[in-house]
């Protein structure tokens, strides 16, 4: 069954709401999460799925080279995957757009690059089969936010509440999407079609499921609907939202498809009643809200164009979450050596950490519970690192305290710091007693302490571009973000 | 009225321990005149369902619901019911206590409350319903339900009972002829957070504010469901109607103002009915339906054969035929004496309100033929199904060609109200300004004909520009427009007549003009300069004219002195 079914991995570019974590050397695919690219993940999911031919569209075509660069590299046996580049900016929509005519396979699986889970894709293809339907969305529960034991995580979900994720409606029995608000939208009042309601009786409306950006189209709908509505940029926004509100009155014209057989009672069939009701009580056991919509008023012929969009809701314990914040940088390298750790696929040892056998630790150091410590990184003595994630070849000295904080390759700390919360990225340098705590650190940024006393930066939440601020300078090119 | 506010520990105790009687308040009149021209000798509440009065109905399952003491309002006709009343069995029953209140005055639901607050005869939570209701739900449930509420939270006035019942796609009517029901619910609480009746058709979507998805996770929304018009009420009811004394109707004005108030902060619970029975007599949709449900025992034990109070003993007989016991002889099929009568051979379809007539005998009837018994309702025919289906899928096309609700980029339109409302303002203020401009011209043609002072007809249109909120501008350009009339209208023969005329008007009313054009003329002496109505020569020769002229003439003159300079200058230039 998965045969039909062609898959596009929408890799992003260099996302502007992950600055200064992603750059030109580093575009978002290649994140590290507990030292892997985050791409891997997805790509790992499909595999495990059987999905092998892929289709990788990155923005920009010198990320698409790095992106290219290291699949062929890590997948070379594994995988046959075709790396598209696109323009920057042109979105989610613009990009399917622009390798529309690679697309071939009667349905088409599109995923996000940043999505972390363990949810099988074939689930959502099964349902969207299942049900004939144009689109089915994969959804999941938020995932929770902020720092994990910190007293702030409350007044975080306070302000994050219905805010950051999707309003969704759905029918009473959780199969089919009735509306959606993403985006923008999100802060307006929830204005639902009430001839949908009609249709259907009961909608629950709940802003405690996300989009997971895991969506199974019907080519044939996805192609007509990039052809016709050319100011679409977003799936997510643009695409989704369209077909979800325009469901009960079609304007995609399903029987034109040369797929007619999958488009089986989508489309109106002239034949006799009795062809259509066994087509109905082969389908379904009993009919759908639209199938019933659709129908003349003696239950003859469909006289309304109807298509369905449905949801796969995954269910509560499994891991879902997208990399797109760094926010979410924090909490998945977290998640991913924690709770989630059977992702990262690593074997964790007695201590449930992973320490890579050529790293090297100091006296007294220790290195708590959901830890990684990458290949060939050294550790100085009386360190303690607790929650964290450290990336290749770092160089920490002695004393250095590291909490909650995500460590990339070729960092190197001096003795005394204390680090919290923060992500650093590789080649950084941080001099004696620095201390951080929700920070991030650019590449190759040199940060020093001065006058003897440890600089301290307790700044909070979001990234500012002061090139100095609180005593941090500028050192040549070098910028240093914070947070304050 | 006991408050309940701040209430301890003890306080409940002792409400415990006095035990306050289960009360209803019983509305005996709708409020309402679907039912005319029937109601205009008799009230709603006595016409026969299935041989008895309606209100039977509703007391008998209160009675039957544990309810003590019922408070029935009467207003129209409120002698009949209440001579009814009396000479029923509902005073004589132990436990059960009846008592009626009379009012001539109460136009609506809202002053029925609020009447029966200031007699201070309701001590707890009672039941709220009206005289024609037909339920056999149990209360124990929902009145539980609502204590422990109240316990919890005070604020909590009010318990709305609801059953499923989905409208028809086609009318968007229920099974009994109400309008459909948008509500919103809480799944997890019940609280009910909106509610619209009387939806307006029009408009393609019912938006909910976001603020309701801040304090709940999830919401249902409910097209699907019906307002048994039985509600589970606080003591606190009544005051809040005493307090919003413009508060008429329950469900438009109570619920909504409740619903839309959020100083108070009340909240309204639903309790849903699944397998018991409960509904109006809404209208004629719902009296012929409400009948059928009864002959077909939907609300048993309020059925024909079993004898609740006030109705004649019946015997069921096969195919749904019931036959009082007093008519020994064979009955005929026409001529029936108390004969509730169903012709079940008519296959039953719940989703077509009138696929064929299905009627009954009501009571006697008197030889007529088989088609005068099929009266009650007239049934939709199937051709006015297809007919309402043909106009909404009309309307379908329509929405799709001027894209109402979906625009061509997939978006929802706005929603349409704020564009009405400055639809409305334009056309507001050009009404306005037409009025405006009959007023000015009524007042200067009166000032005319009656030689009135220019200072006071200075007075009067000032007067009007502020009542109309003009400028002066508006005054000029009416007065002006006046002024023209006044002279075309003057009987002339050519064109230099015409030209005297004006000449004439104009100076007979040029203080009146002056008085607003102090600042406007330069511009406007261009205007029609530039538009070539003036010629160059025309008001060259006007300045020159009235070079010569007095002083108080001159003054049009001296305020467009530059313009006529420039004039001047420019045709030097030509030259």
């Amino acid at each position: 069954m998965m045969m039909d079914f062609q898959v596009v991995v929408l890799a992003g570019g260099t996302s502007k709401k992950l600055v200064p974590l992603v750059s030109k050397e580093v575009p978002k695919a290649l994140l590290p999460v507990a030292n892997r690219p985050v791409l891997s993940y997805v790509l790992e999911l499909l595999e495990h799925s059987n999905l092998k031919d892929l289709i990788v569209v990155v923005e920009g075509q010198d990320a698409a080279l790095r992106v290219g660069g290291w699949i062929s590299g890590a997948y070379v046996d594994r995988l046959h995957v075709e790396v598209a580049a696109v323009p920057e900016d042109v979105g989610t929509a613009g990009a399917l757009r622009a390798i529309a005519h690679h697309l071939t396979a009667n349905d088409i699986l599109v995923v996000s690059g940043d999505l972390i889970c363990d949810v099988s894709p074939g689930a959502v293809a099964a349902a969207h089969r299942r049900h004939g339907a144009a689109v089915t969305a994969m959804l999941c529960s938020v995932p929770v936010s902020g720092p994990l034991e910190s007293g702030s995580s409350s007044g975080k979900d306070k302000t994050k509440k219905p805010g950051c994720c999707n309003i969704i409606g759905l029918d009473p029995t959780k199969q089919f999407l009735l509306y959606i608000a993403t985006g923008p939208e999100i802060d307006r009042d929830i204005r639902v079609q009430k001839s949908i309601l009609r249709a259907v009786g009961q909608m629950e409306i709940r802003a405690d499921l996300m989009d997971a950006h895991l969506y199974a189209f019907k080519r044939a709908v996805l192609q007509e609907v990039l052809d016709q509505k050319d100011a679409f940029q977003s799936l997510q926004q643009d695409v989704l939202p369209y077909l979800v509100r325009s469901q009960l009155r079609s304007e995609l014209s399903l029987n034109g498809a040369p797929h007619t057989e999958e488009n089986g009672h989508d489309k109106v069939v002239p034949g006799d009643n009795q062809v259509m009701l066994s087509q109905l009580l082969a389908k379904t056991s009993t009919p759908s809200f639209h199938e019933l919509y659709a129908m003349g008023p003696n239950g003859s012929a469909p006289v309304r164009r109807t298509h369905k969009c449905c949801v796969y809701i995954a269910s509560q314990d499994k891991y879902c979450a997208r990399l797109n914040s760094i926010q979410a940088f924090s909490d998945i390298n977290r998640d991913v050596i924690g709770e989630a750790s059977h992702l990262s696929g690593y074997s964790f040892s007695a201590q449930n950490n992973i320490i890579h056998p050529s790293a090297e630790l100091g006296s007294k150091t220790t290195v708590g519970q959901n830890c990684m410590l990458g290949e060939g990184s050294q550790l100085g003595d009386k360190c303690s690192v607790k929650r964290s994630v450290i990336g290749r070849h770092c160089r920490i000295g002695s004393n250095v305290k590291v909490v909650n904080s995500v460590v990339m390759n070729h960092v190197t700390i001096s003795d005394g710091c204390s680090i919290q919360g923060s992500v650093i990225c590789s080649n950084a340098q941080l001099q004696e007693r620095v201390v951080l705590k929700d920070c991030q650190i650019l590449d190759r940024v040199l940060m020093v302490g001065f006058n003897e006393g440890s600089l301290m930066v307790t700044l909070y939440d979001r990234i500012t571009r002061r090139k100095t601020h609180g005593g941090l300078r500028n050192f040549g090119h070098h910028v240093i973000f914070l947070e304050a | 009225m006991v408050q309940r506010k701040g209430s301890t520990r003890v306080s409940e105790d002792a409400e415990e321990l006095v035990r306050v009687p289960l009360q209803a308040i019983l509305l005996a009149d709708s409020f309402a005149q679907k039912f005319r021209p029937i109601t205009l000798e008799r009230p709603k509440v006595l016409l026969p369902l299935v041989n008895v009065p309606m209100i039977d109905y509703t007391l008998a399952w209160l009675e039957s619901a544990g309810i003590e003491e019922v408070f029935v309002f009467c207003c129209a006709h409120s002698k009949q019911v209440i001579n009814y009343l009396e000479s029923s069995h509902w005073f004589s029953l132990p436990h059960f206590e009846v008592t009626t209140i009379e009012s001539h005055n109460s136009v609506s639901a809202g002053d029925a409350l609020r009447l029966i607050y200031e007699r201070h005869v309701i001590h707890g939570d009672f039941v709220l319903i009206t005289g024609d209701t037909v339920s056999n739900m149990s209360l124990t449930q929902a009145l539980q339900e609502h204590k422990d509420r109240r316990k919890k939270d005070n604020n909590a006035v009010m318990t709305m009972v609801i059953k499923r019942s989905k409208p028809s796609p086609i009318t968007h009517q229920s099974r009994l002829g109400t309008d459909e029901l948008f509500m919103a619910i809480d799944p997890y609480t019940k609280q009910l957070l909106y509610y619209e009746d009387k939806a307006d058709h029009l408009k393609g979507t019912l938006s909910l504010e976001k603020m309701l998805l801040a304090d709940n996770p999830s919401i249902s929304l409910h097209n699907d469901k019906q307002d048994c018009y039985i509600d589970i009420c606080s003591p606190e009811v009544l005051s809040i109607f005493t307090d919003n004394f413009d508060y008429q109707h329950l469900r438009r004005h109570f619920i909504k103002g409740l619903l839309v108030d959020d100083i108070m902060g009340y909240k309204i619970f639903t309790h849903e009915i699944h397998s018991n029975y409960a509904a109006r007599v809404d209208n004629f949709r719902s009296y012929d339906t409400i009948s059928k449900d009864i002959i077909q025992r939907w609300t048993y034990p309020l059925v024909p054969d079993v004898q609740f109070l006030g109705n004649y003993i019946a015997k069921l007989e096969r195919q749904g035929m019931y036959r009082a016991s007093a008519i020994t002889s064979p009955v005929d099929k026409l001529n029936g004496e108390l004969t509730c009568k169903l012709p079940e051979t008519e296959p039953w379809s719940t989703s077509e309100v009138g696929s064929g007539g299905v009627g009954y005998i009501w009571s006697i009837c008197e030889g007529g033929h088989e088609e005068e018994w099929r009266h009650s309702v007239a049934p939709t025919s199937a051709d006015k199904l297809t007919e309402v289906m043909q106009a909404t899928d009309d309307d379908l096309e329509l929405t799709t060609q001027g894209s109402n609700v979906l625009l061509p980029s997939g978006e929802l339109v706005p929603d349409s109200n704020s564009n009405l409302s400055e639809d409305d303002d334009n056309e507001d203020s050009r009404d306005d300004s037409v009025y405006f401009e009959k007023e000015v011209e009524a007042t200067f043609l009166r000032a005319v004909h009656e030689n009135v002072k220019e200072d006071h007809v200075i007075l009067e249109v000032n007067s009007l520009r502020l009542s109309y909120n003009m400028t002066s501008a508006d005054c000029a350009g009416a007065l002006f427009y006046s002024v023209m009339k006044l002279a075309l209208e003057t009987p002339c023969n050519s064109n230099s007549e015409l030209l005297k005329n004006v000449a004439s008007v104009i100076t007979r009313w040029q203080k009146l003009l002056k008085s607003y054009l102090q600042s406007m003329d330069e511009e406007i002496l261009h205007l029609l300069y530039e538009k070539d109505i003036l010629q160059e020569d025309a008001i060259l020769k006007w300045a020159s004219e009235k070079e010569g002229a007095e002083e108080s003439d001159k003054v049009f003159v001296k305020q467009s002195e530059k313009f006529i300079q420039w004039l001047n200058e420019a045709s030097e230039e030509d030259d």
